[in-house]
């Protein structure tokens, strides 16, 4: 009896255990083909030259392989989308968790995932039909399709993720914190900013990071929007992101186009690892701050 | 109109009890076609018909782009490539054979709001290259020229860029990976030029004419349309095709499939 019942476990472990790594096994599969698919090209066209090349032009009669432009491009739309973003997301979760009614919290919230749940097609279709045309009348441009577009649209599609663990973060800090610094004589608002932010800091961070990433790595919606030309960024000029680049050409490409493309996958990869190794570090440090 | 519909669909109905009858003895199988999406329409529609006529087999078609249906067919992944530009030299190197399925015409459109109604091909490669930049300068009213293309390596802008000889010097304001794409933002800027094919055209946006010639079948059909392509079916040379294949193959290329053709928005070469 006691043995049928170890064996049971011992299957149920082994279950479980290969399940974990089937995933571990997709993340490995991954790393070591983009790797593989990715290097060849970086070889071929020269690291140098690839990474801070200004000029892409992969189907010229005389190709040129530089994704300075798509680097930068990326790095600026989401630092553009954070700076956007992150104040409007942050001050949502203040009041969302501190300060909202509980009505107007159901309803906010559930308003929020739905946000969260939209499919990155409908923001970029919505995008390019009422956004771009905005922006092309508001600002007097010739076309709105843009940087700015792409920021835009970034920075609501970030919000979800940025309101949600902000939430979470700030309803984890204890409540004796801020009932003792209202005893203290300190006003509500007062308590949120000095006492449940500071001590929800690394959570926030966190949620800063986590929207990093999905902008980052987000193709679609921006796809419909920036105008995809490989130029050097601009605000209100037509530009392609790394993930676009990659998107845009894959379907027709072939030979040593094709491989840049998976090289230019391979340094997005790279920077949405550097994007998760820091969201590690400050999940690590809200740990170790608990202890 | 009217008259003609009924005949079509007289002849179908023709064609349906012919293949009620004789249809027991063909044989089963798949057609796998792939590649130009500019080709989905023309495609989609003789699938339908030849589906409806031969119900043992079915066609798949997948929409991967020229380049990758020719790939698809050199790779041995796919029965018939479908190619909306003419094989390279190094793809015929390959072992692959093109054969002419119809013609299409790539349209060059403008927002219904420009005056511009005609220019030539010199002036549209001047105008994509950024030579010309404002509207003013051939008619239209003062205004910067937003210049709308796709992607590299789409066959539209290949078709579109080789016949203006404008390749790789475009200077465009925007890339995009759809016809569809292409429309819908010159739709919505009164200063937006592009292309898309002639198949694919709506009212939302206005063709130019081309040196005076009207994009429309006649004329793309006797040349007179200076800006249009070949739609080709690629095989591998010299190796047969499955029975089922060979089938539509031959059904496609047949006169019987050109109204087919012709109702999709191309121009059968038959």
């Amino acid at each position: 009896m006691r043995n049928k019942k170890a064996a049971f476990e011992k299957l149920v472990y082994g279950i479980f255990l290969l399940l974990g790594l089937v995933t571990v096994g997709c993340v490995l599969l991954i790393t070591v083909y983009l790797v593989i698919a990715g290097l060849p090209a970086i070889r071929e066209i020269g690291l140098r030259q690839f990474l801070f090349g200004k000029v892409w032009a992969s189907t010229a009669a005389e190709p040129s392989y530089g994704i300075l432009p798509f680097i930068l491009t990326s790095v600026y739309g989401t630092a553009g989308a954070i700076a956007l973003g992150v104040p409007v997301g942050f001050l949502t979760a203040v009041y969302l968790a501190k300060l909202a009614p509980n009505g107007v919290k159901a309803a906010v919230g559930t308003a929020v995932s739905l946000l969260a749940g939209i499919p990155s097609v409908v923001y970029g279709l919505v995008g390019m039909i009422v956004l771009v045309p905005a922006i092309r009348k508001l600002f007097h441009l010739p076309d709105g399709a843009s940087l700015f577009a792409a920021i835009l649209v970034l920075a609501v599609m970030i919000l979800p993720s940025i309101v949600k663990m902000s939430v979470t973060a700030l309803e984890a800090v204890p409540k004796e914190y801020e009932d003792a610094s209202l005893a203290l004589g300190a006003a509500p608002v007062e308590t949120y900013f000095r006492v449940s932010v500071p001590a929800a800091k690394s959570g926030i961070a966190a949620a800063v990071v986590l929207g990093v990433g999905r902008a980052i790595g987000e193709a679609m919606a921006v796809m419909m929007v920036c105008g995809n030309v490989a130029n050097m960024p601009a605000l209100f000029g037509s530009v392609r992101f790394l993930t676009t680049a990659v998107a845009a050409e894959m379907s027709y490409a072939a030979g040593l186009q094709r491989q840049a493309l998976f090289s230019i996958a391979l340094v997005l990869f790279l920077f949405i690892m550097l994007v998760g190794a820091c969201l590690n570090f400050f999940l690590k440090r809200d740990k170790e701050g608990a202890k | 109109m009217k008259f003609g519909k009924r005949i079509l669909s007289l002849g179908l109905m023709g064609a349906l009890a012919l293949a009620a009858l004789t249809g027991c003895g063909s044989s089963g199988g798949t057609v796998s076609t792939d590649g130009s999406t500019s080709m989905e329409k023309v495609i989609g529609a003789l699938k339908e018909n030849f589906e409806s006529e031969n119900k043992s087999i079915s066609v798949t078609y997948n929409p991967t782009g020229s380049g990758a249906g020719i790939t698809a067919v050199a790779e041995g992944s796919c029965d018939i490539g479908l190619s909306s530009r003419d094989l390279k030299d190094e793809e015929i190197a390959q072992g692959l054979a093109g054969t002419v399925l119809a013609y299409d015409g790539i349209a060059v459109i403008v927002n219904p709001e420009n005056p511009v109604a005609d220019l030539d091909v010199e002036t549209i490669g001047r105008i994509f290259t950024g030579e010309i930049t404002n509207w003013r300068d051939v008619g239209g009213a003062d205004g910067e020229i937003v210049l709308i293309g796709r992607e590299a390596g789409s066959g539209t802008r290949d078709g579109f860029e080789s016949i203006t000889g404008t390749k790789d010097s475009c200077k465009y304001r925007q890339e995009l990976s759809a016809t569809g794409d292409v429309i819908t933002t010159v739709a919505g800027n009164p200063a937006a030029i592009g292309y898309a094919s002639l198949a694919a055209l709506k009212d939302n946006v206005k063709a130019l004419t081309v040196g005076g010639v009207a994009p429309s079948d006649e004329t793309v059909k006797d040349g007179s349309y200076p800006v249009q392509r070949n739609f080709v079916l690629v095989t591998r040379d010299g190796e047969a095709l499955s029975p089922s294949a060979q089938k539509f193959f031959d059904y496609i290329t047949s006169e019987a499939a050109a109204e087919v053709i012709r109702n999709a928005g191309a121009v059968p070469v038959k």
